[in-house]
């Protein structure tokens, strides 16, 4: 009598499904939340990684260093402002914010090439905007390839089919944390769904107390398991449709890479969703109309914001505020994902940080199984 | 089944016992007393009406009788259960429709219905609520929200949902509330139709004049129950005797037999008034004294419930008995 019965769980399922797509509020938040939210921080802060202003420190004379000043005069990425002389003229550029890069080819570069002993050019970057440093890594690289393929024709073209005949060298400046866009949007992701997950939960669960459609489920033998589950899986979904899109939007529109395991980032986001879910319906164990719901999810947010390491580096953070900070969710979500996504994360990289999430996870579902009220108490 | 017989003075079996059984039921919210010691009786098979003004702890009596509020006080068992701690078999076996329309707005009549079937794991639900829909003529409604149907139609599609799994207690609150006179018989008519069946009804209501569509009656008032029993004894149970008035100018007639002695009670009900008193011999006298020598037509007559309703409440300290809902005039009342 007591077990958990199929039927009763696929038919809550069924009517919060019929529900979820009949009811525009819902369907608008699932959907308007995560694309305002992406192109606002995405756009705000991505600036047109496009034409940035860059001079060259030329200490090779060579064909090749010519080829490649003409590469750069006519790519679309960099804007060439002309060459400087030495490091102190380089980093008065940087500094002054004349250029964003200071290209830096090193003495004997050609003569290096031709002999196989990948010399390095070296970027000296404004890494305010890490985006742009990682793009600018490529640009350049595809520049000097491609002026070696024209310079080093006839017996030098061997040199070519050595493997990776230059290295480019980054040299961040201002920024060493690398914290924008390229940081913003991933993290991102943490922050729209426990805003939608937390809100579309809570609002769905206190429809039922508001429109006194509780009274009747309760006074079903319904178990609270298939309730909480059968209520809540629709909007499993609904995460995994969101982030679906998100990450479509991140990589097509602010060109954010996912360098690693996508089944390590799997596993931290489900925990993570199961805990969102989890979140709501306690909110709706104390919000009593949908507009406090509502209101009530968007304030948990508010510290999830401010300490999770979305804005703020962790690290730089008082005491008080990363001991807040580490048991909130995002905080090890926003980890998680920006590791996997950004630095080749796979299991072994994100082991902590998922131990977190699924501490957090057990936490928060037996808390919630608790506040269910089987009576009208 | 039961090894611990006789360490518990006579454990109902749910076969035998009444459907409903409980002592002592009380419930605070917070120091006011919604439902403060009642005992009440439902035997099987009948239609058990439970009367009383709103806000005198109906609801949180039959919510309590469901196992779906916890009593502070007393307890009791719904058919052969323990309210406090299996209200799980409770839930399984009764039918239950909240006062409030409490299905679901955002879905059609069938989807209701066939979620309800779900939740109580009926068998071939499809079936069934076809069937269901069509004995209650909701078929025609069958792809229609919820939402959009009139009071009406909510109130039997609610009764439609609870009568899915085949209970044999029907605990109804308030079914008839707010909805039109039609569509009022239309329900009584139904909750008997079920009680030939055998299935036993505890039906709430704030309308006096329904009483006479129960078996029994327990009358509630400010959480107390004033009287329960068989409708038909409850008059003679009260010892209330009543005399019918009609004629010219009630009015100034009420105002002055209110003063005479022996009269404890007169209502007015349309173009009659109710005198009423629990002296049978002083009552008597002062009627046949009044008939004989006024203007109006005197008629002895059988305490009516709702004279006994009024009575029992302006002895238990109401002032404004006379402003509560008595719904439509008795059948007689246009002779
Ligand atoms: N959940 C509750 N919280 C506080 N007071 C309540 C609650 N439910 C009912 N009451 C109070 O208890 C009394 C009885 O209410 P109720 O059982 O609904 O009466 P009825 O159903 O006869 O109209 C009323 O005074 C009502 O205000
Ligand atoms: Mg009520």
């Amino acid at each position: 009598m007591r077990r958990f019965s199929l039927s009763r769980f696929l038919a809550i399922l069924t009517k919060e499904f019929i529900q979820m797509l009949r009811d525009r509020t819902t369907f608008a938040m699932m959907i308007g939340i995560p694309v305002m939210q992406l192109l606002l921080f995405g756009y705000a802060i991505n600036t047109d990684p496009h034409h940035l202003p860059t001079r060259a420190e030329i200490n090779d004379d060579g064909p090749l260093a010519r080829a490649i000043i003409a590469g750069m005069e006519t790519s679309d990425y960099f804007r060439f402002l002309g060459p400087v002389s030495g490091e102190r003229e380089a980093e008065a550029a940087l500094s002054s914010g004349e250029a964003s890069f200071v290209i830096v080819i090193p003495p004997g570069f050609e003569r290096d090439v031709i002999r196989g002993a990948r010399p390095e050019i070296l970027i000296a970057a404004d890494a305010s905007d890490p985006t742009a440093v990682g793009s600018a890594v490529g640009a350049l690289s595809g520049i000097v390839e491609r002026a070696i393929a024209q310079t080093l024709t006839g017996p030098l073209a061997v040199a070519e089919a050595a493997p990776g005949p230059f290295s480019v060298v980054v040299h961040r400046k201002y920024n060493p944390e690398r914290r924008t866009s390229l940081n913003i949007v991933p993290g991102l992701l943490a922050i729209i769904l426990a805003m939608t997950m937390t809100a579309i939960t809570s609002v769905a669960i206190v429809r039922e107390v508001e429109r006194g459609t509780m009274e009747t489920l309760i006074s079903t033998p319904a178990r609270p398991l298939e309730v909480m589950m059968g209520k809540i899986l629709p909007y499993v979904l609904v995460g995994y449709i969101e982030t679906v899109l998100f990450l479509i939007a991140a990589m097509t529109l602010f060109s954010v890479p996912f360098t690693g395991d996508l089944a390590a980032f799997l596993a931290g986001f489900n925990i993570y969703i199961v805990i969102n879910l989890a979140i709501g319906f306690m909110v709706s164990t104390v919000a009593r109309t949908q507009m406090q719901a509502m209101q009530i999810s968007f304030f948990t947010i508010l510290p999830t914001i401010l300490l999770s390491g979305f804005i703020f580096p962790f690290a730089g953070m008082p005491g008080w505020a990363q001991a807040i900070g580490s048991v909130l969710p995002a905080t090890h979500f926003l980890r998680i994902v920006r590791k996997v996504m950004l630095k080749f994360g796979d299991f072994a990289a994100i082991r902590q940080d998922l131990a977190a999430l699924a501490v957090i996870a057990v936490i928060v579902t037996i808390l919630s199984l608790l506040r269910y009220r089987r009576t009208l108490d | 089944m039961s090894g611990a017989a006789g360490t518990e003075p006579a454990t109902p079996r749910a076969e035998d016992g009444p459907a409903i059984s409980v002592r002592g039921l009380t419930k605070r919210f917070g120091t006011r007393v919604a439902v403060d010691h009642v005992d009440m009786d439902v035997p099987k098979g009948v239609i058990y009406g439970f009367l009383g003004p709103n806000g005198s702890g109906k609801t949180t009596t039959i919510r309590m009788m469901c196992g779906l509020l916890t009593p502070d006080e007393g307890g009791g068992r719904t058919l052969g259960h323990d309210i406090r701690t299996e209200s799980d078999r409770i839930k399984e076996k009764i039918g239950y429709m909240p006062q409030r329309f409490s299905l679901y707005g955002d879905l059609t009549v069938r989807e209701n219905l066939r979620f309800m079937a779900r939740m109580y794991r009926v068998r071939n639900v499809r079936e069934v609520v076809e069937r269901t829909m069509a004995e209650h003529g909701l078929d025609r409604f069958a792809d229609q929200l919820a939402d959009t149907l009139s009071g009406g139609w909510k109130q039997r599609l609610s009764l439609a949902a609870c009568l899915l799994h085949a209970p044999r207690l029907l605990l109804l609150d308030e079914p008839t509330a707010g909805v039109d006179p039609k569509a009022r018989v239309d329900f009584w008519e139904e909750i008997r139709h079920q009680g030939r069946r055998g299935i036993t009804s505890l039906v709430s209501t704030h309308y006096m004049d329904e009483a006479i569509q129960c078996d029994y009656i327990a009358y509630i008032f400010r959480g107390q129950l004033l009287i329960t029993g068989k409708a038909h004894e409850i008059p003679r149970q009260v010892g209330l005797h009543t005399w019918w008035v009609t004629g010219p100018d009630l009015e100034t007639l009420e105002k002055r037999l209110r003063a005479l002695p022996g009269i404890e009670q007169v209502v007015r009900f349309g173009n009659r008034l109710h005198v009423s008193g629990s002296d049978a011999a002083r009552l008597d006298a002062v009627a046949r004294e009044e008939a004989a020598h006024g203007t109006h037509t005197w008629e002895q007559r059988e305490t009516g419930l709702e004279d006994v309703f009024i009575y029992l409440m302006s002895r238990n300290g109401s002032e404004d008995a006379d402003g509560l809902p008595r719904g439509p005039a008795p059948a007689g009342g246009t002779g």
